[in-house]
C-alpha cells in the first residue's frame, strides 16, 4: 500500500471537457465524483474553467539514463513529464548500456521509483545491443521487477524479417508487444531529411517515405501471419496511415503512434539548416501532416507518443549533417495536440484522453493508468487550462534538452496540476513534490 | 550584400551587378600591375573543410589582387569526434578579426549556419557546400556565357542577361552543387536550361525545378544548344548502382567525339562546351571536346578570379545599393575607367 498522499478536492473541473464535477482524491484513488462534494479535511483546488483529464501516458520517451546523463536523467526527464501532464512514461531502450537485460531495466525502473514524478516503465531492447542479430532475453525482462511488456530497438529498425518474426512470436508468451522503428536501412543510408522537393533543393540526402512504408507493410503481414501484437512507432507518412488503416480493416492486431511534431511541422523548416528540426523519422510534407491528423482523429493511429529526445547543445550547434536527430517533446505535447487536433475541431478532449492516456496504457499493459475519472479508480489526473496561451522557451523547461522545435511559438493550453496516484506532482503550473513513495526504500513502493 | 550563400536567393539585379563588377575586375587582370588597393587592411579567411586547390587558389588570387590579407585555414578534422567544431572554428576566426570567410564544406548548409548564428559576424561566401550550392562557380559560368552571348549579339556584356540562351547541363545532377547553383542563376538571367542525366542521378523532386529534364543527350543536342556544360562524374557512383559501368555512362551521357561532330553536322558552329573542372577525360568528356576551340574550360578558370574579386569587393565594401552602374573602383583609391582599361 502506498503511503498517505493526502486528501484533495478538485472543485468544478470539466471532466474530459464535459460538465463540471468535483473529484475527491483520497489515499491515491478517486474517492468520489459528484457535485457539491464536502471539502471536509481536503485541500481544495478551484478548477473552474479547467479540464480534467486522465494522467497522460507516453509510449515513447528517451530518458538517456544510464549512459548519457549529460543529455537527460531519469530525474530531469520525469520532472519534465510531470510538468507536461504525464503520469507514466515508457523509457526507450537505447541507453548505454542498452536496456537489453533484466539488470538494466530494473535499474531504470528503480531510478523512476526513486524519482517519484511519474511511473517509469522501461522498454526492453528486442535484440542484444540493438545490433539486430540476436534476441535479447525478453522473457527475463518481462519477469523482472520492471515487468517489461513493450520491446523495441527504437532508433534502429529490426530489419531482418526472420528476427522480426521471431520477436513477434516470442513475446506472445508474456503478452508483450514489439514496437517497431520502421526504417528500411539500405534505403536510408546517410539520410538527412525527407526525400522530396525540399531535399532536392537543399542537397541533403533523402529519407524516402517508402523506407518507412515498406517495413510497416511487411510487419503488419508478419503480425497477421503469426497472430501477434505489433506497435508502430512514430508513423510519419500518409502512405503509412493508409497501410495501417488497411491492416486494421483486415483485423490485424496493430497499433500506431504519431508524435506531436509530425502533427505540426513540415520539412519546409529544414530550409534554415537549423538542426533543431533534424529528427528521425524526418519532418515530412504538409500532405503527410494532414493525413496523420486525419488518421489520429479516425482511430487509425491509436496514440500520441512524444519521442522526447533530449540532446546536449553541442550535438545541435553544428552542421546539419553532424547534428544528432531528435527533439524534446514532453512539455509541449499537450499544447501541440490541443493546437493541431482540438482547436481544429478534429478531436474532443475525450478523444484526447483516449489517444494520450487510455490507449497508450492499454498498449503498455499498465493496469492503473489510463483509467476513467470515476470513483474507485487510481487518481492519475491532469488539470488543464485550455484558454491559456504561452510562448515556448526551451530554457525554462525541466528537461535538460534545449532542442525544442517549437521554440518561440505561441501555443494553447497549460498544465495546471498533475496528480500521480493521488499526489500532486505539479500544482499551480509548477513542480510540487515527488510522490511520497519515492522516499520509501527501493522496492517498498 | 552581407553574404553570398546561394544563387537561389540572388535577385536578377544583384546577379547582374556582380557580373558587371567582375567585368571591371577582369580589366585589372589585363594590366601590368594586377593589383588594386580596394581591400587593403581587410582580412579574408579561406576556410576549407574539404580539399579543393582550384577553388582555394582562385579565391586567394582574387583577395590578393584586391590587397586583402589572406589566411588559409585547412580544417582537416571535419567531424565533431575528431576535431574542433564549426562553432569553435568560427569563433576563433572571429576573434582573429576576419572580415570575410570563404567557406568550402562537405556538409550542405554549413555556410548558412555560419551566416545565421552569432558565432561570427563576418561576411560569408559559400565556396561550395556539400551537394547544395556553389554560387561563385555558377557566377563564373554565367559570366563566361554572357560574354559569349553578348559577343554573338554584337553588344557589350555589361548590363546584359542571358535571355534566350539554350543551356544544357549533363551529368551527375543529384550530387552536383554546380548544377543546382547554375539552374537557379541561369534561370534568373533568362536562359533556358535543360538537365540531362540518367534518372538515377536526378534528385526526386527535380520536376519542380525551373528547367527541362532529359534522359537523352542526343535528343537534347538535336533540339539545339548554345552552351553545353558537362559535370564531373565520379566512377565510384558505379559501385552504388547509379549506372552499370563507366563505359555505358560515357556512351549514353558523355560528350564524346561523335557528339562533338554532331554539333558541326547540325550547324551549331557557335555552341560552347563548358566544364567546371576537374575533368575526367574519356568519361564525361572526350579529350577532343575538352581541347576543341569550343571549349571554355580555361576561360572559366580565368573568369573565376574576376567573379570572386567582385564577390569579395561587394561583400566587404558594405555597399548594399542595387544599381549595376556604380563606379565600384572609385572608392579603391585609383580611378581607372573601365572603358579605358579595356
Amino acid at each position: 500500500m502506498a503511503p498517505s498522499t493526502g486528501t484533495y478536492l478538485i472543485r468544478g473541473a470539466a471532466v474530459l471537457g464535459g460538465e463540471p464535477a468535483d473529484l475527491l482524491i483520497r489515499d491515491g484513488i478517486i474517492a468520489e465524483r459528484g457535485a457539491g462534494l464536502s471539502d471536509d479535511g481536503a485541500t481544495v483546488i478551484d478548477a473552474a474553467g479547467l479540464v480534467a483529464l486522465p494522467g497522460m501516458v507516453d509510449v515513447h520517451t528517451h530518458l538517456r539514463e544510464p549512459g548519457r546523463e549529460d543529455a537527460e536523467t531519469v530525474e530531469t526527464g520525469t520532472r519534465a513529464a510531470a510538468l507536461g501532464g504525464y503520469t507514466a512514461v515508457h523509457a526507450m531502450a537505447n541507453s548505454t548500456p542498452v536496456a537489453d537485460t533484466a539488470g538494466v531495466v530494473e535499474q531504470v525502473y528503480s531510478l523512476g521509483k526513486a524519482a517519484g514524478w511519474v511511473d517509469v516503465r522501461p522498454v526492453g531492447a528486442v535484440t542484444v545491443g540493438l545490433a539486430g542479430e540476436q534476441l535479447a532475453e525478453l522473457g527475463a525482462m518481462a519477469d523482472s521487477r520492471a515487468r517489461v511488456r513493450m520491446f523495441s530497438d527504437d532508433g534502429i529498425c529490426v530489419h531482418d524479417p526472420v528476427l522480426m518474426r521471431r520477436a513477434l512470436e516470442y513475446v506472445k508468451a508474456f503478452d508483450g508487444v514489439v514496437a517497431q522503428h520502421a526504417q528500411e536501412p539500405r534505403l536510408t543510408a546517410g539520410a538527412q531529411m525527407n526525400e522530396g522537393e525540399v531535399s532536392a533543393v537543399l542537397g541533403l540526402a533523402g529519407w524516402p517515405a517508402v523506407a518507412e512504408e515498406s517495413i510497416i507493410a511487411r510487419d503488419v503481414l508478419l503480425a497477421q501471419h503469426v497472430g501477434s501484437r505489433l506497435h508502430v512507432c512514430h508513423v510519419s507518412t500518409a502512405g503509412s496511415v493508409e497501410i495501417i488503416r488497411w491492416a486494421k480493416q483486415r483485423g490485424i492486431n496493430v497499433t500506431a503512434e504519431v508524435t506531436p511534431h509530425h502533427l505540426l511541422l513540415t520539412d519546409e523548416l529544414v530550409r534554415s539548416y537549423d538542426p533543431v528540426y533534424k529528427v528521425n523519422p524526418p519532418l515530412r510534407t504538409d500532405a503527410d501532416v494532414q493525413a496523420l491528423r486525419a488518421g489520429l482523429a479516425d482511430g487509425t493511429i491509436d496514440v500520441v507518443g512524444t519521442d522526447h529526445a533530449p540532446h546536449p547543445s553541442e550535438h545541435k550547434e553544428c552542421e546539419w549533417a553532424q547534428a544528432a536527430m531528435g527533439m524534446t517533446g514532453l512539455e509541449t505535447a499537450l499544447s501541440v495536440v490541443q493546437h493541431t487536433m482540438i482547436e481544429t475541431g478534429l478531436m474532443t478532449w475525450a478523444d484526447f484522453a483516449r489517444v494520450t492516456s487510455a490507449a497508450p496504457a492499454a498498449i503498455g499493459r499498465l493496469a492503473d493508468q489510463g483509467r476513467p475519472l470515476e470513483a474507485g479508480e487510481p487518481a492519475n489526473i491532469v488539470l488543464v487550462d485550455p484558454a491559456a496561451r504561452w510562448t515556448v522557451d526551451p530554457f525554462r523547461m525541466a528537461t535538460m534538452g534545449r532542442n525544442s522545435p517549437f521554440k518561440g511559438r505561441e501555443l494553447p493550453g497549460k498544465v495546471v496540476a498533475t496528480f500521480y496516484l493521488g499526489h500532486p506532482t505539479v500544482l499551480d503550473g509548477e513542480l510540487n513534490t515527488p510522490h511520497p513513495s519515492a522516499a520509501q526504500p527501493a522496492g517498498a513502493a | 550584400m552581407k553574404h553570398l550563400l546561394s544563387t537561389q536567393d540572388l535577385s536578377r539585379a544583384n546577379a547582374i551587378r556582380i557580373l558587371d563588377t567582375a567585368e571591371e575586375m577582369s580589366a585589372v587582370g589585363d594590366r601590368e600591375v594586377k593589383k588594386l588597393p580596394a581591400l587593403r587592411g581587410r582580412t579574408v579567411v579561406n576556410l576549407f573543410f574539404e580539399d579543393s586547390t582550384r577553388t582555394r587558389i582562385s579565391f586567394e588570387a582574387a583577395a590578393k589582387r584586391l590587397s586583402a590579407d589572406v589566411i588559409n585555414f585547412a580544417a582537416k578534422g571535419s567531424s565533431v569526434s575528431k576535431g574542433e567544431s564549426l562553432k569553435d572554428t568560427a569563433q576563433t576566426l572571429s576573434a582573429m578579426g576576419a572580415d570575410a570567410v570563404v567557406i568550402r564544406h562537405w556538409a550542405s548548409g554549413a555556410p548558412h549556419r555560419l551566416a545565421a548564428t552569432d558565432w561570427i559576424d563576418a561576411g560569408v561566401i559559400n565556396a561550395g557546400d556539400g551537394t547544395h550550392e556553389h554560387p561563385t562557380q555558377a557566377l563564373l559560368d554565367a559570366f563566361t556565357m554572357r560574354r559569349h552571348w553578348a559577343k554573338l549579339a554584337g553588344t557589350e556584356s555589361e548590363g546584359a542577361n542571358l535571355k534566350g540562351m539554350r543551356v544544357a547541363i549533363a551529368g551527375d545532377v543529384l550530387h552536383s552543387r554546380v548544377a543546382r547553383s547554375n539552374v537557379w542563376l541561369l534561370r534568373t538571367l533568362g536562359a533556358e536550361v535543360t538537365l540531362v542525366a540518367p534518372p538515377t542521378l536526378l534528385p526526386v523532386g527535380v520536376e519542380k525545378w525551373p528547367c527541362a529534364v532529359s534522359y537523352n543527350l542526343d535528343d537534347t543536342l538535336a533540339q539545339g544548344v548554345d552552351a553545353m556544360m558537362m559535370l564531373r562524374v565520379q566512377g565510384e557512383r558505379m559501385n552504388a548502382s547509379y549506372f552499370p559501368s563507366t563505359r555505358e555512362y560515357s556512351r549514353r551521357w558523355g560528350f564524346d567525339d561523335n557528339r562533338l561532330r554532331t554539333l558541326d553536322r547540325l550547324g551549331m558552329k557557335d555552341t560552347i562546351i563548358m566544364h567546371p573542372g576537374p575533368m575526367n577525360r574519356g568519361l564525361e568528356i572526350s579529350a577532343a571536346a575538352a581541347d576543341s576551340p569550343r571549349s571554355t574550360v580555361l576561360a572559366q578558370v580565368r573568369n573565376g578570379v574576376s567573379v570572386r574579386m567582385a564577390a569579395l569587393y561587394l561583400l566587404l565594401s558594405g555597399d548594399t545599393r542595387e544599381p549595376a552602374t556604380t563606379p565600384v573602383l572609385a572608392t579603391a583609391g585609383t580611378t581607372p575607367s573601365t572603358k579605358e582599361a579595356n
